[in-house]
């Protein structure tokens, strides 16, 4: 298979990825091990050492600075933060017993639904939509005293890799102006690497949390379907959708975790399962394991996701992540996938003949933009869906609804059904008890892209959720981890590596994820764009 | 009508989209679509299926904007067909399967009144609407005649980002509904989205069951004209409502300035009931549609109240030659707001297609969705099915299946009331007439009651009498169902008693009954009669001085008796009636009469 990666990137330059492995006798920590910015803000306001109207204008200054060029959010709400904020100042006053996410100034991406502050989805059709209600999962961080900043662009309804199908600005990546954050959390994750939120939320259809994240040079979850309630999130393609963290670090994702995951009678596809406490074991488990923290855990590398197709940059990095997890006690092994390169035309089938349904309601009826032109009701609906919806969304409507109509949905749909239940059957049983605990392989084919480089070409950058998008059809949990830096046209780009895990065992992910993160010793940085704070 | 989709993407998008799917993968390049794959099934099916009226787009509202003629916004391109895509249950809706079974329902069902020529063959879908409380998906209200745009969240008003999440108690009412029609419950069933843009559909499509529905087959046995006739039924799935339109300026939307929409109604939970094409005349379906809506208010599934629309059928009529193996064009009405409307709806069609055969002019019965006009008493064209509506149906991605436990089929079940067919039989073995069974079990309430006069010791055919009669009389001057009664049946039961132990007469119960059923004999109906001063006389001292004050009045009368006019006796008995203001002994009052009269 061809894909397209990016020139400048040659086999052997790993200079940037240099694994200072910290090895002495009891732990494997590396000095510079990076800290939870979650837990440094709630010590913080716990000792008084700042307040939360303090910790939240710090965020806002650093907004004011940057996102003019960096174009994080679509609104910055500061009046309603520094409520949140002062709310939060009160009980500390009070004496209260503050929680870990109170005082903590969020992003929350633009497709989740927060009650009286604009969601639009990236959309003009839904510029001036306010909901009268929370997303479950922004209903349960507003209960946990979080703050809310504003909404992060985002491709419009998701349908995009590079933010730029945003119908409101291009995000720029950070670490480069001049390439895209990835997509479609773009906002999210480039707030997030630019210090204009300490954590955010995003959502993942087929890689919008991890690709990004791997953009961004940040920790992303995609959570197990079924994890967090997606009641609030603006569907795409509904059985694929998933809320999830996206922040510095996998503490900071296991802490925002524990706020937004459970059962929600709002969705009935959510998972009664009882979610677990996914940040207070992370260190003390790592500390108990020595200096074989990982000992008896078996990795799997994804034959499918190296070689050929993908960037000699990024294969080495896996690879050297993989040496690297052996280290720790893990023992890493080849697997490979037979079905992996069916899932991506089948993804495209099914979250674009959901996608077309979805986005039916959008008719300029009852909420959202009316055409002004609209004189009946053919051009009401016509007129308010053509000046309301972007180019790409039409694209992806229009193959939806063609994928579905009569005489074709056996070809499509009913086709890309079977090859999910393939897709799944497979990563399920590498994954089964006795095999891999987890899978390793990229996240994308190549570091991030030049703005205008894949915008004219869907299909290039449909490619690119190649590594993604089969975690989603197989509704498994996968977390992206900051692996290095590549030098790229003069500047160092991150890249991420991806771990899937088994279904709702987000704890053994974040685990394996921590153990890494904690001992890799990658090189402290501080993206260029990001306000110094 | 996803025209409005192509018509949104007319511009570069629209040359690139094919060979991007196939560029995706050369496994998901479509199917050539040949004819050998189109299975005009499907099609049937598809187009059996118009639940919201004007599903298609024959209409053109819009909330503010003014209406313009029909013909613009009419869908503009035929559609291809789709495919069936598996073999389910109600592929035998279809003209291909059902024909199969055309002979042998005719054979079992003569046509009543019908021609010699030809027969006709008849299909009803009914929707009815649950009684639950609450919506189908939210926890809206689901009532009828609240201020418009009250019951409303935005669940059901198809806010993004809201999802379903199912009413259990629907679920309940379907499994009874199927459970009292001799249904199969699905153990999983699921539900799919029914695709098309119209105002009042919020999410642009619906939410109902296509081809895993909750119920399939099932049975109804109608007694049409004094023969039990068995009815098939081949589905009933569960689906929400629609909102309701109203035309602002004229009661249609021909006319109409602008159109408001009220999306109380979105939402509501329905199940639709598809029967099978077993019935040959107007009267077999009436007779149908009056026992289905009998079973399933007495399972408590619906009100059935169809003039608020909690109950609306659909007909599809064709007409084919007597004893043929394969049906007729078929040709849908809607518009019918009672089963006598719907009874002559059908038989005007089956006339008129018949007559149009007869002129050989078969030619111009074509697939079409008539309405009934009850006014001037025939059908008229409202839209021809050229290109069948593809509604897209595709599993709905936010419900899990439906998944049905033995255990809770058994305990619905448990609760199952005694349906009408089970009531008839045990009042026939009461010794009841046909007559008096179809009048008592014609609605729940009147036999309840009756069977609670019973229960207390009535004697039946009192009990029969009197409910059939001068009760059932009061409720329709009153507008009342039997259940809107103040009376108790212990009530009823005691005037019984009272005539039977000559406490007081026939007449005077007659004459009190509307007092009782009020309720002001509830507290001790003797004691009310009593206090009414309405109790029979039955003191033979009393008796004999109100006949010989009688006597002693008519003189001449008394003298032309004992001439021989014996006649005048019934002149007599009406006079002492009237003094006693109907409350003397009828039989007492005889026997003193007669002696006096012959000077005894």
């Amino acid at each position: 298979m061809q894909v397209g990666f990016h020139s400048g990137l040659r086999s052997g330059s790993l200079r940037g990825l240099a694994f200072k492995q910290a090895r002495c006798k009891h732990t494997v920590v590396a000095a510079s091990a990076k800290q939870s910015v979650i837990r440094e803000i709630h010590e913080q306001l716990t000792t008084k050492k700042r307040s939360a109207v303090e910790v939240t204008q710090q965020y806002l200054d650093a907004i004011a600075k940057t996102d003019s060029t960096v174009n994080s959010y679509i609104t910055v709400d500061g009046e309603q933060a520094l409520a949140q904020a002062r709310a939060v100042d009160a009980r500390i006053a009070a004496g209260e017993t503050l929680g870990p996410l109170a005082g903590v100034p969020l992003a929350i991406k633009d497709n989740i639904c927060t009650a009286g502050t604009r969601t639009t989805a990236g959309s003009q059709i839904l510029r001036d939509y306010v909901p009268t209600f929370d997303a479950t999962a922004v209903s349960r961080l507003r209960g946990a005293g979080a703050v809310f900043l504003g909404k992060t662009n985002m491709d419009e309804f998701g349908m995009g890799s590079s933010t730029e199908n945003s119908s409101y600005q291009p995000t720029r990546n950070p670490w480069d102006s001049e390439r895209v954050p990835g997509g479609s959390s773009g906002g999210s994750a480039a707030a997030v690497a630019a210090h204009e939120c300490a954590a955010a939320l995003g959502s993942d259809t087929g890689g919008s949390i991890r690709q990004p994240a791997h953009f961004c040079g940040i920790v992303g979850l995609k959570p197990t379907y079924g994890r967090v309630s997606r009641y609030g999130l603006i569907s795409y393609a509904s059985s694929l959708d998933c809320i999830g963290p996206m922040a510095h670090t996998v503490e900071d994702a296991a802490l925002l975790l524990n706020s937004i995951a459970g059962g929600d009678t709002h969705d009935a596809t959510s998972s009664g399962r009882p979610a677990v406490d996914y940040a207070a074991g992370l260190a003390p488990a790592l500390a108990a394991g020595g200096s074989r923290p990982l000992a008896g855990k078996r990795i799997g590398l994804v034959s499918q996701t190296l070689g050929e197709g993908v960037a000699p940059a990024i294969d080495a990095a896996v690879r050297a992540a993989a040496r690297h997890l052996e280290s720790l006690g893990a023992t890493v092994e080849e697997v490979s996938l037979p079905t992996f390169g069916q899932g991506l035309p089948a993804y495209y089938v099914l979250a674009l003949s959901e996608a077309s349904s979805n986005l039916s309601r959008y008719d300029g009826v009852r909420y959202g933009a009316r055409s002004p032109a609209a004189a009946d009701l053919a051009s009401l609906f016509a007129g308010s869906r053509a000046e309301g919806l972007g180019g790409e969304v039409k694209r992806r409507i229009l193959m939806g609804t063609y994928a579905l109509s009569a005489g074709y949905y056996d070809a499509y749909y009913k086709r890309a059904q079977q090859v999910r239940t393939l897709v799944q059957q497979e990563m399920v049983a590498a994954l089964a008890e006795g095999r891999c605990d987890a899978l390793l392989s990229p996240v994308a084919p190549s570091a991030a892209y030049r703005l205008g480089e894949k915008s004219s070409d869907p299909l290039a950058m449909y490619k690119g959720d190649l590594m993604t998008v089969n975690v989603n059809l197989a509704g498994l949990p996968a977390l992206v981890l900051p692996a290095g830096f590549v030098p790229e046209g003069g500047a160092e780009l991150p890249i991420g590596l991806q771990l899937v895990g088994r279904a709702f065992d987000e704890a053994g992910l974040l685990g394996l994820g921590y153990a890494y993160e904690q001992t890799a010793g990658l090189p402290a940085k501080r993206a260029p764009l990001a306000a110094m704070t | 009508m996803h025209t409005t989709a192509q018509r949104v993407g007319a511009s570069s998008t629209t040359t690139s989209i094919s060979p991007l799917l196939h560029a995706l993968h050369p496994m998901m390049a479509p199917v050539p679509f040949t004819a050998a794959s189109q299975k005009p099934a499907a099609a049937g099916r598809v187009a059996a299926r118009g639940l919201s009226s004007a599903s298609t787009s024959a209409h053109c509202v819009s909330p503010t904007v003014p209406a313009t003629s029909a013909s613009s916004c009419s869908n503009s391109a035929p559609l291809p067909r789709r495919a069936l895509r598996t073999a389910f249950g109600a592929a035998a809706l279809s003209r291909g399967v059902a024909c199969r079974s055309a002979a042998t329902a005719a054979a079992q069902s003569p046509a009543a009144g019908a021609d010699v020529e030809y027969e006709a063959v008849i299909g009803i879908e009914c929707h009815v609407q649950l009684l639950t409380r609450t919506k189908a998906f939210c926890g809206c209200a689901s009532e009828f005649g609240s201020e418009p745009n009250s019951n409303v969240c935005p669940v059901c008003l198809g806010h993004p980002g809201t999802l379903p999440v199912l009413n259990a108690e629907m679920v309940t009412l379907a499994v009874r509904a199927g459970l009292a029609l001799g249904a199969d419950i699905a153990p999983v069933s699921k539900f799919d989205r029914k695709q098309y843009f119209y105002p009042d559909l919020p999410k642009g499509y619906q939410i109902s069951q296509y081809d895993e529905p909750i119920c399939s087959g099932g049975r109804l046995e109608v007694e049409v004209d004094g023969v039990m006739k068995s009815f098939g039924i081949i589905r009933a799935h569960l689906e929400e409502d629609a909102g309701k339109i109203v035309y602002a300026g004229a009661d249609r939307l021909s006319g109409a300035d602008y159109s408001l929409v009220d999306y109380n109604r979105a939402g509501v939970p329905l199940l639709e009931i598809v029967s099978a094409p077993d019935m040959r005349s107007g009267r077999d379906a009436a007779a149908y549609g009056e026992e289905l809506r009998r079973v399933l208010r007495t399972c408590g599934v619906t009100d059935g109240n169809m003039a608020e629309g909690s109950m609306r059928v659909d007909v599809n009529v064709s007409v084919m030659p007597r004893g043929s193996a394969v049906f007729g064009t078929r040709v849908e009405i809607k518009n019918m707001n009672s089963f006598s409307n719907m009874q002559k709806a059908i038989d005007f069609e089956i006339e008129r297609q018949v007559s149009l055969l007869r002129a050989g002019r078969g030619s111009e019965i074509v697939m079409e969705t008539r309405l009934w006009d009850e006014i001037k008493l025939v059908t008229n064209t409202m839209r021809k099915k050229e290109g069948l509506a593809d509604y897209r149906y595709f599993p709905e991605p936010d419900l899990p299946p439906l998944t049905v436990s033995p255990d809770f089929i058994a305990n619905v079940k448990a609760s199952m009331p005694e349906l009408p067919a089970a009531k008839r039989a045990r009042y026939a073995g009461l010794g009841l007439t046909r007559g008096d069974i179809a009048v008592l079990c014609d609605e729940t309430a009147t036999s309840d009651f009756f069977d609670a006069v019973l229960g207390l010791g009535a004697p039946v055919r009192q009990a029969a009498n009197w409910i059939q009669g001068d009760i059932m009389a009061y409720c329709k001057e009153s507008k009342c169902g039997m259940d809107g009664l103040a009376i108790t049946p212990a009530a009823l039961v005691d005037m019984i008693k009272l005539i039977e132990d000559g406490t007081i007469s026939g007449k005077i119960a007659k004459d009190v009954l509307p007092e009782l059923l009020q309720g002001k004999g509830n507290q001790g109906v003797r004691a009310y009669i009593e206090s009414r001063g309405m109790l029979q006389i039955s003191d033979t001292g009393a008796v004999e001085a109100m006949i010989q004050a009688v006597l002693d009045a008519n003189p001449k009368q008394l003298a032309e008796y004992r001439g021989g006019k014996t006649k005048l006796q019934g002149f007599f008995e009406g006079q002492v009636m009237k003094e006693s203001k109907g409350r003397i002994n009828p039989g007492l009052m005889k026997d003193i009469l007669l002696k006096k009269l012959k000077g005894e």
